[in-house]
């Protein structure tokens, strides 16, 4: 069971956090200009990295917040969490310096 | 105590508190600090099992974790029998029943040992080859064949009457075993302040240092240090000490599972104790000091009783106070055989003879061994061994061939050395390295945040091991953000057996006739092994799981790197190169209830009722299961079945009024400047000109256009909306709402609220249903110009504030009263009372579900799964068509979601009236055509209509709005059904009824 940081409570057991997909993924502003193949884009084509990535968690049965979480997907280290809306960190800060 | 093994001194056991116990129904004697493997074997008794496949007779093999053979039930009483124990961990205690598994009749005479006589047919494989065809003959031939020779223990038939805990910790360093390197990090880390957890598996802390007769640290005897280490830690209020305590599993981000055994080693065990304790333990430093298991050597016979590990005889020895045998041959790869040897000397037992595989064995055991005159033959192995139910001689021949020697012993002990434990670190994703010198696989790179001390990484000398000890308490000290002591280097004395060792099969383990044991528990031989990679298999993985190799409870702790060696040396490839298989958790078996421990009967799950809820039960109702809530289903007069309650309760609702509990549907306040905006983002309806007071059926997609949920939504103000959502779908509509508005519209001025659990909701339904509720408001007009369909007001009812709907979800007149909770139970009697003059019935889901089919309402999840659209479930009129987006509307816009063959909600009726057909059925176009027909649809929910006097369904069809009048069938196992397709509106088509 991972430990995750919610960045306004604090390190609280996964059991507690809902996960929420890939970070980063804004819905278009007027998505009727977009064409099927870019809504499609959007809607269902989501990054599988091995190694860094930047992910959505909810503290669901804690303060019921958003936020976003950069995760080793190998290792499962959690590298960096911060607020949503907040850009993701560089690499030079996350924890152990490096994704 | 008169048994011949057992010593006259020495071992930590005492020999004047007798403890009786039974094996098998044979009452014997053992002594307080035995466990039942040591006190068997002071009786004589090696034989102690059958084995799994051939049934061949087992005895003790090791003293403990590791043990693949004495598999024994322990009983108590009838629920509390305990099958599948190692019998080398079950602390002996007065009064204890135990008895073998896997034999029948008897252990001394088994039939199934047939099987044995057949094992040249029971080759490698032999499951896969042999039970492949004809297909029936597996239910009817393979299967109980398989079944009843698959030994192992049974479960007891009672439910477990004792009481398991669930525990969570968190400590700066958890060290997991206490043997001198677990202690010495303990002492060093426990010195510097830290919150300290050691466990150990066993009954008392010390791992090898309980069976050290010899060795001593800081100029005292070993055991008197383990005394005063042990007093220290136990002085240290941020210590915690678990003794009987398996760290069973090494979870992501340093979470420990322990499973700690309580009671079971009590006579007379506590009502106030749990049986067992599982800890989550979060640590944040972890030092794993697992220690090293010995490993066995394969040589032809080597399973027969009375044939055990060299370390653990000495264990027996020197804990227990019991000689394995009067005359042993020892064989071994290791100097630690020679020091056993010599313990067992000086004891009083003959060495017949040691058999080293060795060219040269100069160590200082070996030495002191010649120096006793005990007979040691270099390059010298077994070929064969005698005996029945005990081990009765060996035959010794030089390594490389030739003639050999018969010896005649009652005992063997053997030694392939030493492999380091690395099962927690290789659970915990760490990366193993392996060590050419000390041929062992050790830990490599970390994945987690901790560190292996001892013999768990490949140290053996007592020095080396405590000081290793000693720095990795200091490092993870250090690493936890505290200030480690400085670093003393404790003195030790212990001699030094060196890191030699034999991995794979003996010569002669592959001869015509040999059985070579790799595997114990599992029965795999040397041959299973060479057969399988002589059949093509190179993968160990494959090679494992077509030999079954170290797939037993034991999970190959004895076995795993032997089967390496036989493999490697077969293909040629060098150990590294073979691999090793995946180490899986739990490191010993868990018990279920240890895992389960509270979560069980009425806490199993959560319940949810409603506040009406006993007066359903009081009624007799019969209640579902809807998510985690209690629901009434259908309330049964006078022995009705569901049929005759649900056709009486619906024909009262449409004749007259019913009352329904829809306490349970989702309640969300949507409340802020911005409420209808994000609304209007939201939902596909227009909320921005619904007028306060006004309610819409509100229908809301995910963003691929799908239905996800639907609920009337009330505008009881400019600024709030009282949102309804299925009782299923509340948390997941609540969630979806939160996301859109932390994570999409943050702009947006709105703050949602889930009020599920604070309004009772009360449904009267039917043309009475105003007559009912007109005495019992205040300050409410229930007319129908004042309060039309689809209409909301706020007043009092039986003198409790309510938010009162005018609603429907039954075609007929309808309110839904909503009051706060608390008073839900009073304003339902107030309104029941109310209603007798009116013949008012109490109806439940199932009523409810018939009434809204026989008007095509749907239900989200059952004519809705995932891939129905507005328009397909024939809710486009729901949509705000001028709103230049909601969430799901670019999706609709896709041309496949408008294609004509899209499957539509219709309405069937069956040709023969009274036939219902099954939910779920498939629907085709022609019943001729040959399996596998091409389904066209689906029936969605079907049921018998009083109201209609005949059976309704509606389904999803492929262009089914263009087939109406159109006959198509559902094909059934009694024949195919013909149906017509027709509206899903079956009754009152202009919606007179609910405007009334
Ligand atoms: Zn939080």
């Amino acid at each position: 069971m991972l430990l995750i940081t919610c960045p306004y409570c604090g390190p609280r057991p996964e059991l507690e956090f809902a996960y929420g997909g890939q970070a980063h993924i804004a819905r278009p502003q007027q998505p009727a200009d977009l064409n099927d193949d870019a809504w499609a884009e959007h809607l269902y084509m989501r990054d599988n990295a091995k190694g860094a990535h930047a992910e959505r968690w909810r503290h669901t049965h804690g303060c019921a917040r958003f936020f976003n979480a950069v995760r080793d997907t190998g290792s499962d280290r959690i590298l960096a969490t911060y607020e949503t809306g907040t850009p993701r960190p560089a690499a030079g800060d996350l924890v152990g310096g490096a994704a | 105590m008169t048994s011949v093994y057992r010593t006259k001194d020495g071992g930590r056991i005492q020999r004047g508190k007798p403890l009786r116990f039974t094996f098998d129904g044979r009452a014997l004697q053992g002594v307080e600090g035995d466990t039942l493997a040591s006190a068997l074997l002071a009786n004589g008794i090696h034989l102690v099992g059958r084995s799994f496949k051939y049934h061949r007779p087992r005895g003790i093999l090791s003293a403990g974790a590791d043990e693949p053979n004495a598999l024994v039930g322990v009983r108590r009483d009838a629920a509390r029998y305990t099958p599948n124990l190692r019998a080398t961990q079950v602390e002996l205690y007065d009064g204890l029943e135990a008895e073998s598994q896997n034999r029948w009749p008897s252990l001394a005479l088994d039939t199934g040992a047939l099987n044995g006589l057949i094992s040249p047919f029971i080759p490698a494989g032999f499951y896969y080859k042999t039970f492949m065809w004809p297909r029936k003959a597996w239910d009817s031939l393979y299967e109980p064949f398989i079944r009843a020779a698959a030994g192992l223990g049974r479960a007891p038939t009672q439910a477990d009457p004792d009481r398991y805990l669930n525990r969570y910790a968190h400590c700066d360093v958890l060290i997991a075993g206490a043997g001198p390197a677990g202690l010495s990090a303990a002492l060093t880390a426990a010195r510097s302040g830290a919150r300290v957890i050691l466990c150990d598996e066993q009954s008392e802390f010390g791992g090898s240092l309980l069976a050290e007769t010899s060795a001593t640290i800081e100029g005292l005897p070993a055991q008197v240090w383990l005394q005063e280490a042990i007093a220290e830690l136990a002085g240290n209020p941020r210590v915690v000490l678990l003794p009987r305590t398996t760290a069973f599993g090494y979870f992501a981000h340093n979470l420990i599972g322990l499973n700690q055994r309580v009671t079971d080693h009590l006579a007379v065990p506590s009502a106030e104790q749990p049986r067992e304790r599982l800890w989550q333990v979060r640590a944040k430093e972890v030092i794993l000091c697992a220690g090293a298991l010995e490993r066995p050597l394969v040589f032809p016979g080597n399973d027969r009783p009375g044939i055990l590990l060299a370390d653990s005889a000495r264990t027996y020895l020197n804990r227990y106070g019991v000689r394995p045998g009067k005359r042993v041959v020892i064989i071994t790869a290791h100097d630690g055989a020679y020091r056993a040897a010599l313990d067992l000397h000086a004891a009083g037992v003959e060495i017949a003879a040691i058999a080293d595989v060795r060219a040269t064995a100069d160590g200082p055991a070996p030495q002191a061994a010649r120096q006793a005159g005990l007979p040691i033959r270099l390059r010298t192995t077994i070929t064969g061994t005698r005996g029945g139910l005990r081990v009765e001689g060996v035959s010794l021949a030089a390594m490389d061939g030739g003639p050999s020697q018969s010896v005649a012993c009652d005992a063997v002990l053997m030694s392939g050395g030493f492999t380091p434990s690395v099962h927690l670190f290789s659970q915990s994703r760490g990366k193993l390295d392996w060590d050419p010198a000390a041929q062992s696989f050790v830990p490599g790179r970390s994945a987690e945040r901790e560190r292996s001390a001892g013999a768990s990484r490949g140290l053996f000398g007592l020095a080396e091991v405590l000081a290793d000890g000693a720095a990795a308490g200091a490092d993870a000290v250090a690493a936890a953000g505290l200030t480690p002591p400085a670093p003393r280097r404790l003195e030790a004395s212990g001699i030094d057996l060196g890191t030699d060792g034999f991995l794979g099969a003996l010569p002669g383990a592959g001869a015509p006739g040999a059985k070579a044991f790799v595997d114990w528990q599992n029965d795999v031989t040397a041959k299973d092994l060479l057969l399988a990679t002589r059949e093509g298999f190179r993968s160990i993985e494959h090679i494992k799981r077509y030999t079954t190799t170290g797939m037993a409870t034991d999970q190959g702790k004895t076995s795993n790197m032997n089967a390496l060696g036989v493999v490697s040396e077969a293909l040629g490839t060098p150990i590294p190169a073979v691999g090793l298989t995946t180490f899986r958790m739990p490191y010993t078996p868990v018990t279920f209830g240890s895992l389960a421990a509270t979560s069980r009967g009425v806490l199993f799950d959560p319940v949810r009722t409603t506040p009406i809820h006993d007066w359903a039960a009081a009624q007799g109702a019969v209640f579902e299961d809807v998510g985690l809530w209690k629901r009434a289903r259908y309330f049964p007069r006078g022995g009705e079945d569901m049929d005759a309650a649900v056709a009486r309760e619906c024909l009262a609702v449409r004749s007259g009024v019913g009352v329904f509990d829809a306490t349970t549907l989702g309640k969300i306040e949507v409340v802020g400047p911005d409420a209808a905006k994000f609304m209007n983002r939201l939902y596909v309806n227009a909320w921005t000109k619904l007028a306060p007071g006004r309610s819409r059926y509100g229908v809301l997609l995910r963003d691929d256009g799908f239905i996800f949920d639907d609920g009337v939504v009330g505008r009881v103000a400019e600024d709030r909306f009282h949102v309804t959502t299925t009782t299923g779908g509340a948390p997941r509509v609540l969630a979806m709402m939160e996301d859109y508005l932390q994570t999409e519209w943050p702009d947006l001025n709105v703050w949602l609220t889930s009020t599920t659990e604070q309004w009772a909701v009360i449904a009267v339904q039917g043309p009475q249903a105003r007559q009912v509720l007109e005495g019992l408001v205040e300050g409410i007009d229930l007319s129908a110009e004042a309060l039309p369909h689809m209409s909301l007001t706020e007043g009092k009812i039986c003198g409790v504030p309510t938010r009162l709907f005018r609603m429907s979800f039954t075609g007929e007149l309808g309110f839904e009263v909503n009051v706060p909770t608390s008073h839900g139970r009073a304003v339902w009697e107030a309104i029941w009372a109310a209603g007798q003059p009116h013949g008012m019935v109490a109806y439940g889901t199932e009523t409810m579900h018939v009434l809204r089919a026989e008007k095509g309402y749907i239900i989200v999840g059952q004519e809705t799964d995932g891939t129905v659209t507005p328009d397909d479930a024939g809710l486009s009129w729901a949509i705000g068509r001028t709103k230049a987006d909601y969430v799901g509307k670019r999706s609709l816009a896709r041309e496949a979601m408008n294609a004509p063959d899209r499957k539509q909600l219709v309405g069937l009726y069956t040709q023969n009236p009274s036939v219902v057909i099954e939910e779920g059925s498939q629907v085709v176009a022609d019943a001729r055509q040959q399996i596998p027909m091409r389904p066209i649809g689906h029936v969605s929910s079907s049921y018998m209509s009083a109201t209609l006097g005949r059976s309704i369904a509606l389904a999803l069809v492929s262009g089914g709005r263009a087939r109406m009048g159109q006959t198509l069938f559902v094909p059934t196992a009694d024949g195919e059904v013909a149906v017509t397709v027709t509206s899903p509106v079956f009754y009152d088509q202009e919606g007179v009824r609910v405007n009334a």
